[in-house]
């Protein structure tokens, strides 16, 4: 596994130049807002890979909470399959609304289902708390992109820098907002307690993201509609320099997560260490 | 009637009626929480209405705000207290290792500061509506379903940040950088239904039905990770 980081880190690298030229040369510039809205393609892939983060933090989060014991271990894995199957039959026989593709919908809910198994299968209980930690942060940081990149398109684009009531970009800053809430308790709780209390704030901030879309929905929106899924039509070549970006982003977090994890498991390991020897410094002065 | 007979006849009711009347009977005596948040939010109303001076028609349209964010901040005096209080003599771990349900003491605390919130709500009022000329255009009877409603989504969840802030460093600060981003659909919520029924530009259906969700969504999901978070070690 340690021999693929290099090789991975080589082929990012690659990846991140090839989507750049991508983006800046072959990409054709757009008719009315010209080349602003070249940074389109750092701002979605950004957003996507953010949200896919945030999406692992939640799963981690509640296998954590859930593995603990085996009775709502298998309830959980029951519940993660069914809803997956549910998503994918509803998709086709409930009217969906305007522009989403019942193909599409059916696929992300199993897609979500099998994310669940596969991290299931991958980490141990302890080490899902290590994965929503690193998800965690570094899906802040991509989140942190999309809000900056956002608003210097808005600018020349719109006009103004931000749009306050707009669905997107309230919804992604208030996200942003309970993440870095999540980051904060991290990092301020004693440190026995901190997985089991930062996994219940994951659990209920993911559960807040649908009323802060819902909320938001009610007033109406200035972004412009989504890319996959949405009624817009695009240039191929504009779609495959972003997907190429979207690639290669996701290779880039991969890769700042994976050393990231590694990290946290080797401080953990050194505290685990230090403890150790201060239990045998104690029991060597009471002989 | 003594506690142990309550408990005797309901475990999970008779504590939670324990606890409640407890804290009930400390604040009647001691006015901390309610003493510090009728001030506090009496110096916002002040402060706001020296800052704005509307006319009745603005305000109305700015009302709705400013309620609740001195009732949002105010709670915060209320909720931070809650499991203070259980520090001094370790009741709080004397809770853990006894047989009790945990969820039965959530409620009582979460009702407790629903009770301090609501006492505070319905002394401000009246102080709102003479400093902002407030009159309702629309149907009124809402606003005490927005109000049970939005008090409610705010000390469920205020109620289990607090039991999770109590175990961090710096405690006082921990409760609203934990509160303020999971409420903010709900503040928004309780700030456009007051102003819709305030304005009777649009219906307020929409926000009330909205914080009916996030109630249920919330106190349900408080109730399940409870006791994992005061059992966390």
């Amino acid at each position: 596994m340690k021999r693929a980081f290099p090789v991975l880190s080589i082929l990012t690298a690659i990846l991140l130049s090839y989507a750049l030229y991508q983006a800046l040369v072959v990409a054709p510039t757009e008719q009315t807002m010209g080349d602003v809205q070249r940074i389109f393609y750092y701002h979605v892939p950004s957003a996507w890979t953010a949200f896919f983060l945030f999406f692992i933090n939640f799963v981690a989060s509640i296998q954590y909470l859930a593995r603990a014991n085996s009775k709502t271990d298998r309830l959980a894995s029951y519940l993660a399959v069914g809803i997956g199957v549910v998503v994918f039959a509803a998709a086709f026989f409930i009217p969906l609304p305007e522009g989403m593709r019942p193909s599409a919908v059916g696929t992300t809910g199993l897609l979500a289902t099998g994310l669940y198994l596969l991290v299931r299968s991958l980490f141990s209980q302890a080490d899902t708390d290590v994965l929503a930690l690193v998800t965690a942060e570094v899906g802040v940081a991509f989140c942190l992109i999309v809000l900056v990149t956002g608003p210097i398109w808005a600018r020349p684009v719109w006009g103004i820098w931000w749009a306050p009531g707009d669905i997107r970009l309230t919804s992604t800053l208030v996200l942003w907002l309970i993440y870095v809430s999540y980051l904060v308790l991290r990092r301020f709780s004693a440190s026995g307690q901190t997985p089991i209390l930062a996994a219940a704030l994951a659990v209920l901030g993911a559960l807040c993201v649908p009323f802060v879309y819902l909320s938001i929905w009610f007033f109406r929106t200035q972004h412009p509609q989504p890319v996959m899924g949405g009624s817009g039509s695009i240039d191929p070549r504009m779609m495959h320099a972003l997907l190429i970006n979207w690639l290669a982003f996701m290779c880039f977090a991969f890769l700042v997560c994976w050393s990231r994890y590694r990290l946290e498991k080797l401080r953990r390991e050194v505290d685990e260490v230090h403890a150790l020897e201060s239990l045998k410094d104690v029991s060597r002065s009471a002989r | 009637m003594s506690p142990a007979s309550d408990i005797t006849r309901g475990p999970a009711r008779g504590i939670t009626r324990a606890t409640l009347l407890k804290d009930l009977r400390l604040e009647w005596r001691s006015k901390d929480a309610i003493n510090s948040m009728l001030f506090f939010s009496l110096l916002v109303v002040v402060v706001f209405s020296f800052s704005f001076d509307p006319v009745a028609e603005e305000s109305r349209h700015i009302a709705g705000g400013l309620i609740w964010v001195a009732f949002l901040f105010a709670s915060v005096v209320a909720l931070n207290q809650t499991w203070a209080r259980e520090l001094r003599n370790q009741v709080l771990d004397a809770y853990r290792v006894s047989p009790a349900p945990a969820n039965s003491l959530f409620l009582a605390k979460a009702i407790g500061n629903f009770i301090f919130v609501s006492v505070l709500e319905v002394l401000m009022t009246p102080l709102f509506i003479a400093f902002y000329r407030l009159r309702a255009l629309g149907p009124a009877w809402q606003l005490l379903v927005v109000g049970v409603l939005g008090t409610w989504a705010l000390v469920v969840n205020g109620t289990f940040f607090a039991a999770m802030s109590i175990r961090t460093r710096s405690r006082e600060i921990m409760l609203p950088l934990l509160l303020f981003p999971i409420s903010i659909p709900a503040i928004l919520a309780m700030v456009q239904a007051t102003t819709a029924i305030l304005t009777d530009e649009n219906s307020a259906r929409f926000w009330i039905v909205l914080l009916v969700t996030y109630d249920l969504v919330f106190t349900t999901s408080c109730l399940l990770l409870f006791e994992t978070v005061l059992n966390a070690e």
